[in-house]
């Protein structure tokens, strides 16, 4: 993917270390977008510039400005594209989400969304003041395991939501810790997997199969059990399949056994089936991605995963317009699920190409970050949370384009809701941090 | 550790594709699938956003919109819904569109390219156009309509008038009618209109000027004249004919009578006149099957392309009958069958020496700015139904009938009126209330073309049966429309 090996010499690109110029101008475009988007919506829905279109993009660029010059003065070396790619889909997302406002008519989820997004660029921040070395975490593997199963467990205690128990509710503010725990459960995991990496390969041997340690085994099982218990509990296929797909991912890089990964898609597959027949939340949801259209023929009209396709078509090559879709059809979970109809709907193919290239940008530069670092943990760390991005993007773009069964997941940056912006941008906070000390390990191996 | 990092990496790559190939699927290739499925509602949504262009009769508008500002946002009402229903037909966000709404919807909807200025040339590029909804100008004369819904007076029946040297139809009416605004909206309201209009038996929404078809009786005797003069078989109008009286039907013991006295070897004229039975069975079987057949042919008999632009059920004349079943046919009973369009068109064939112009509706289409689109006209040519000579014979015939015959109803002082009256049996036994049959042409002295032909049909004349006929129930009710055309209102 990056073309370049971590251990020979720096790239290039790399001469000029820095790119923090890079970096501004491109902040400039990732803010001037959203606000042309803005502009546009306003023209197609009222024919007249709307009012919040300079409030909105203020926001965004003083929040932008803001991160730069901490990303300047705490991390010269950090990789330039990140902050502009997170900047650019926060953008999108809420350009996205004043645009279902206009439709819904109901408590607009646009402003809320902005100053979510100004708390999580400023989480972001406090990640890069505050974090100086990556490695400190290694030392809190433990602690961060047993807060996000505490996180994880506390939605059992309060009511569902849709079918699912997601949500912690506080008064008028409700959040999702399955959020935070993501995070903190990469964290563990690169953590115990960068100390298990030297047990990997003691096992007892069986013929051919190459028995791993109980001490490596044995968190191996515990994630997968208390995965598919938080499905169960919590009906939450989505992060279940998040939690299990990173710490694979995680496993194959650490000890790149191959046998790791078949049996964890084995154990993967009969959780899953076995959830997928017996519960019939996720039953149901299977049954719609394998007959998106059955409740058309059983003449009760569109399901919402018939309407979203119904979005996507009508979207075509270019797309309706900012604005001129009809993302009222696709009904309650437009600003969260299924925001990516709407973006399909009214960008068309052109612009799902260009939102899903973003993310793979981001998963390529977290990759890349890895790929720069020393010490195991922090190649695992940067690699695990690129791979939490990347799933996340194909679970969700995956459900509601009926590629694979639909899991309710935040798109990263684009969906309504707090929880979701704050954590990724903690996760960008990472990788910038991450990725400066990739690249002053670089330019250190540049300069003679 | 590098290179799995990098598979995980190629592995996302996968990922990526897959989720680009998909998407692609889905908005390039099914695209066109999803859009038409029966459930996606954005057509429909798109389709009602903007009011639908607007039908007009005589410069006015017959129809409106209404503004709910709701999902399906602009309604369709309609003027004197009643009595237009028959040209325009409905538009309706739960049942569709009939008629004029149906036909000519790409226009009414604004899709017809050719409502942009270069919507052809985009339209060659694959781009959907949406212009505001286009303008039909339809060719009714309002008052012509009037009389004639007025005429029927909810009666069962149908009037059908057009101009016979253009083609253009004046006036389209069936009764009883239904208003089409009660079909506008997606109200439960609708879905009971829906359902009471389809159970009622006396089945409103049947457009009878062009969809239904009706035993001509003695009207098509005009085509059997035609058919004999035109082969020769009479010469002399006023000579007698060798006709019994009764006739036995050739090849059976059937005998058919009269209704008038005195049919015994009259004339051509007078058994025109008095609508002899006999004579003119006799003159279908001499004149021969084929003979008949291309006569109704011509007339526009056995065409099913017939479009108005909505299409018209074909009149029929059957090609293949026995002796008995042609001397049937040849009074307009047994399986001939006509609609009041036909009959109208056939009269007018008579006026104007013969010639065939096809029935239109559309005089033209316009943005909704007035910029001609398209110009009427009927598909097709012109054609010749009979020799010039044949129609001056059949003229005066149809003249008789008016000044001294059954059709002295359908006088008009000071105008030169032709018709033929006809009382179709039908039902097994002929036990169904006959039908009352009038068809007629006008022309002033001083005009050098006809202006006017009618036909009109009432099902069940509210009359003793004995009292039924053409001329007394149907006659004056064509008067009062050639009266509206030719006062030119």
């Amino acid at each position: 993917m990056t073309g370049t090996t971590a251990d020979a010499a720096p790239p290039a690109a790399y001469r000029s270390p820095r790119g923090r110029g890079t970096e501004l101008g491109l902040l400039v475009l990732a803010v001037l977008l959203p606000a042309w988007g803005y502009c546009a919506l306003g023209l197609a829905k009222t024919g007249t510039l709307p009012p919040g279109a300079a409030t909105c993009g203020a926001g965004l660029g003083v929040s932008a400005l803001l991160a730069h010059l901490v990303v300047r003065w705490r991390a010269p070396y950090a990789d330039p594209l990140l902050l502009p790619i997170a900047v650019l889909l926060n953008g999108i997302g809420l350009v996205l989400l004043h645009r279902l406002d206009l439709e819904r008519g109901t408590a607009p989820a646009a402003p809320a969304q902005l100053l979510w997004s100004a708390l999580g660029i400023g989480c972001a921040l406090a990640v890069l003041l505050l974090l100086r070395d990556h490695r400190t975490l290694r030392r809190y593997s433990y602690v961060c395991v047993v807060s996000a199963l505490g996180l994880l467990l506390a939605p059992v205690f309060f009511p569902p939501v849709n079918g699912a128990r997601l949500w912690v509710h506080m008064g008028e503010l409700s959040f999702q810790p399955g959020e935070f725990a993501k995070i903190l459960l990469v964290v563990f995991f690169a953590g115990h997997l960068a100390a298990g990496r030297a047990l990997s390969r003691r096992g007892r041997r069986l013929t051919w199969l190459h028995l791993p340690t109980g001490r490596l085994l044995g968190p191996v099982l515990t994630v997968w059990l208390l995965s598919v218990l938080v499905l169960i509990l919590e009906r939450d296929l989505g992060t279940s399949l998040l939690f299990f797909g990173v710490f694979i991912a995680l496993l194959y890089a650490a000890t790149g056994r191959l046998g790791w990964i078949a049996a964890g898609l084995l154990l993967g597959s009969a959780g899953a089936v076995l959830v997928g027949t017996y519960e019939p939340h996720v039953h149901t949801r299977i049954a719609d991605w394998l007959h998106p259209f059955a409740s058309i023929e059983a003449g009760a009209g569109a399901g919402q995963l018939a309407q979203s396709l119904f979005a996507f078509g009508a979207g075509g090559a270019t797309g309706t317009g900012l604005g001129l879709g009809h993302s009222e059809l696709i009904g309650f979970a437009a600003t969260s699920d299924f925001v990516l109809s709407t973006a399909g709907e009214e960008l068309g193919l052109a612009g799902l190409v260009a939102l899903l290239l973003l993310y793979a940008l981001l998963v390529e530069r977290g990759y890349r970050a890895g790929l720069g670092l020393g010490d195991a943990f922090g190649k695992l760390l940067a690699t695990g949370l690129a791979t939490t991005v990347a799933l996340q993007v194909f679970v969700i773009a995956g459900g509601v384009t009926g590629l694979i069964p639909l899991t309710g997941m935040p798109m990263p940056f684009l969906a309504q809701g707090g929880s979701s912006v704050v954590t990724n941008w903690i996760l960008v906070g990472l990788l910038l941090r991450l990725s400066d000390t990739a690249g002053r390990r670089r330019a250190e191996a540049a300069t003679p | 550790m590098g290179p799995r990092i990098r598979h995980l990496a190629l592995l996302c790559a996968l990922l990526l594709l897959a989720l680009l190939v998909n998407t692609a699927r889905l908005q390039l290739t099914e695209s066109e699938d999803l859009r038409s499925n029966s459930a996606n509602r954005r057509q429909s949504i798109e389709r009602y956003d903007r009011p639908r262009g607007e039908i007009l009769a005589g410069g006015r508008p017959v129809t409106g919109s209404r503004d709910t500002g709701e999902n399906l946002r602009y309604e369709r009402t309609y003027r004197s819904g009643p009595m237009y229903a028959p040209v325009t037909g409905f538009d309706s966000q739960v049942y569709g569109t009939s008629l004029l709404e149906r036909a000519e919807d790409p226009v009414l909807s604004g899709t017809d390219p050719r409502l942009a200025p270069f919507g052809s040339l985009a339209a060659l590029g694959g781009q959907r156009v949406r212009s505001p909804g286009g303008r039909v100008v339809t060719t009714v004369r309002p008052a012509a309509q009037r009389a004639a819904f007025e005429g029927l007076d909810g009666r069962k029946g149908a009037v059908a008038a057009l101009d016979p040297t253009t083609g253009r139809i004046l006036a389209l009416v069936s009764s009883p009618s239904y208003d089409p605004d009660l079909l506008s909206g997606t109200d439960a309201s609708v879905a009971r209109a829906w359902e009471r209009l389809n159970a009622d038996p006396d089945k409103p929404m049947l457009n009878r000027a062009i969809r239904q078809t009706y035993p001509p009786g003695s009207t098509f005797k005009v085509v059997t004249a035609a058919a004999a003069l035109d082969a020769g078989r009479v010469r002399d109008l006023d000579a007698p004919t060798r006709s019994p009286d009764p006739y036995r039907l050739p090849g059976t013991d059937r005998w058919l009578s009269n209704e008038a006295k005195g049919c015994r070897d009259a004339s051509l004229r007078d058994a025109f006149t008095w609508s002899c039975n006999t004579v003119f069975a006799k003159l279908g079987v001499r004149t021969g099957l084929k003979a008949m057949v291309r006569a109704a042919e011509r007339f526009g008999f056995n065409d099913a392309g017939l479009r108005i632009p909505s299409a018209v059920t074909p009149s029929t004349f059957d090609t293949e009958m026995d002796a008995s079943q042609l001397a049937m046919s040849s009074i307009g009973q047994f399986d001939t069958r006509a609609t009041p369009l036909q009959m109208a068109t056939l009269a007018g064939a008579v006026a104007t020496g013969g010639v065939i112009r096809p029935p239109y509706l559309v005089d033209k289409v316009t943005t909704r700015d007035g910029r001609t689109v398209r110009t009427g006209g009927g598909a097709g040519g012109t054609r010749q139904a009979m020799s010039p000579s044949t129609a001056a014979k059949l003229r005066s015939l149809m003249t008789g009938v008016v000044d001294e015959g059954s059709g002295r109803r359908a006088r008009i002082p000071g105008v030169r009126v032709g018709g033929k009256t006809g009382t179709a049996q039908h039902g097994v036994d002929n036990s169904g209330t006959p039908y009352a049959w009038f068809i007629s042409w006008a022309k002033r002295p001083d005009d050098s073309r006809p202006k006017v032909a009618v036909a009109v049909v009432v099902e069940d004349a509210r009359a003793k049966r004995s009292e039924i006929s053409g001329g007394g129930v149907a006659a004056p009710i064509a008067k009062a429309v050639m009266r509206a055309v030719l006062d030119g209102r």
